[in-house]
């Protein structure tokens, strides 16, 4: 996807390689694998001194699991770096997986297809959330948002990689292009290549 | 946030406003693009499934005997009991897949039915019927069907399957022939890429796959789902071999639960999955891990008695 609007990624697979990028995307997968190989490689205190200094970061389906501040589902333990509640599999199981059209706050045109699998939702927001997209209430479930962005947090229920709108995409360069210029963020990068907190 | 002031009104407006498609093809293939990268282990209780699940597994297939056991047994294998598969749905977060026999789609209505999130249409099984296999796409529920070539990948998916996992030898703990399958699968898709148009109809033939899916893979190097590798991985070493050959992931069926110490064989996989193009990682990976499953010499086993030649 970030190839298709001109925008160079790597894999990130060591921690060391969060002092290259300027955005990070936690993608689509299962929360609870996630979590567990951030701790096992030892990921979680660089991490969160990464995007304290500004580096920009996308959390999608399991991802915005993993980034928020508290579940209500035992399992994982996220790991905190946006100031929402979330909800697990909040729509059903796999058989209840579905696709919408969905408004979202600074995409230009048309409604964007969202592809929701086993998805979660954002229960509750802190003070500092931007709420981008919400699904109407229904008979089973009230009003609840899908998309929501903190600074240069962003969080979405749903898979715009499994489609070809690079629209939301595109909003997450332009906040990793502002990491990228960003004179702190700068500073920590080189402070963390240098002392980075886990001792890998 | 506002909260609901619109109710059932709001909905219907909501359902009728973007007509969601509960169960289509991009949700079905999605969820197998979400496990990329991962584990997905054979267990045969809620507590093995907790296992896997801190180990690091994406996912969980349930069944009642994992394949060397029913190669040890015999007589026919059937689906597995509803409270198993239910109890194995309440003990863990992550997908739950399990497996129909071949041809059986009573089978896959029950497993439907009890809420199981991916179904395997498996030659680990005893067939239900010789000529055959389930109707997919009547289903919302996904499938991951197994593969020797890319004839069989696509009828599979021509059939409406979302997933594909190379059939290897179940139960043996050999990994020869998921070798061979995941090589067999990507040749043929060289073939395919670097054929000229005109050859592609006769490739369909030859192959016995649907000719627009032979069109789909010329056009785009790759088979259109996901591709897995199963049947006979047994050591972290497997599995980065598999990962390394260009699987996207694997299931891991006996190779846990009958080695010495299953909880430290899946998190030892799960981190070669990871890890799989680092040897420093995979050798310390690979250390300690106590005895991998006692395995049987695939190619040793006579053809008759093979799991992967059921189904077509």
């Amino acid at each position: 996807m970030l190839d298709m609007i001109g925008i160079d990624s790597i894999e990130v697979r060591k921690v060391q390689q969060l002092s290259e990028i300027d955005g990070l995307i936690i993608p689509g997968g299962e929360s609870t694998t996630i979590v567990k190989l951030l701790n096992m490689f030892d990921f979680v205190d660089d991490l969160k001194l990464h995007v304290e200094s500004g580096m920009a970061l996308w959390g999608t389906c399991a991802g915005m699991i993993v980034i928020a501040r508290e579940l209500a589902d035992p399992y994982p333990t996220p790991i905190n770096l946006i100031d929402i509640g979330v909800s697990r599999n909040y729509f059903g199981r796999q058989v209840d997986s579905f696709e919408a059209e969905l408004n979202i706050k600074g995409i230009e045109g048309d409604p964007m297809r969202a592809v929701f699998i086993r998805a979660p939702i954002v229960q509750s927001t802190g003070d500092n959330i931007e709420t981008l997209a919400t699904v109407p209430a229904t008979d089973d479930h009230p009003e609840q948002a899908v998309a929501v962005k903190s600074g240069r947090v962003l969080a979405t229920s749903f898979h715009p990689e499994l489609t070809r709108d690079t629209r939301l995409h595109s909003l997450f360069v332009q906040l990793a292009e502002d990491a990228r210029i960003d004179e702190n963020r700068t500073n920590a990068k080189r402070r963390l290549t240098e002392e980075p907190a886990s001792k890998v | 946030m506002s909260t609901s002031t619109n109710g059932a009104a709001g909905a219907q407006r909501w359902k009728e406003m973007s007509k969601p498609e509960v169960g289509d093809w991009r949700v079905k293939g999605g969820l197998a693009q979400m496990l990329k990268g991962g584990v997905i282990m054979d267990v045969v209780t809620p507590d093995q499934a907790k296992i896997a699940e801190d180990a690091g597994a994406v996912s969980v297939m349930a069944l009642e005997r994992v394949p060397s056991d029913i190669r040890r047994d015999g007589g026919v294998a059937r689906m597995s009991d509803s409270d198993l598969i239910s109890g194995i749905i309440d003990a863990v977060s992550i997908p739950v897949m399990a497996k129909a026999r071949i041809g059986h789609f009573v089978e896959a209505q029950i497993l439907e039915a009890l809420g199981v999130d991916y179904c395997d249409e498996s030659e680990v099984l005893t067939p239900a019927d010789n000529e055959y296999h389930i109707d997919k796409w009547q289903y919302k529920m996904p499938y991951v069907c197994g593969a020797r070539n890319i004839g069989e990948a696509l009828r599979r998916i021509g059939e409406g399957a979302a997933m594909i996992r190379t059939k290897g030898e179940a139960g043996t703990g050999d990994i020869v022939h998921a070798v061979t399958h995941a090589r067999q699968i990507q040749a043929d898709i060289r073939t395919i890429e670097h054929a000229p148009t005109e050859e592609l109809m006769t490739l369909a033939r030859d192959y016995g796959a649907p000719y627009e899916l032979v069109v789909e893979v010329a056009r785009t190097g790759k088979l259109p789902v996901v591709n897995f590798a199963a049947g006979g991985i047994a050591t972290p070493a497997d599995a980065a071999l598999l990962m390394q050959i260009g699987v996207e992931g694997v299931f891991v069926g006996s190779g846990i639960f009958k080695s010495s110490n299953p909880a430290k064989m899946a998190d030892a996989i799960v981190r070669a999955t990871t890890h799989f193009n680092d040897p420093d990682m995979l050798a310390e990976i690979s250390r300690g891990l106590g005895d991998a499953m006692p395995g049987i010499e695939a190619n040793k086993i006579p053809e008759d008695e093979q799991l992967q030649t059921r189904g077509w």
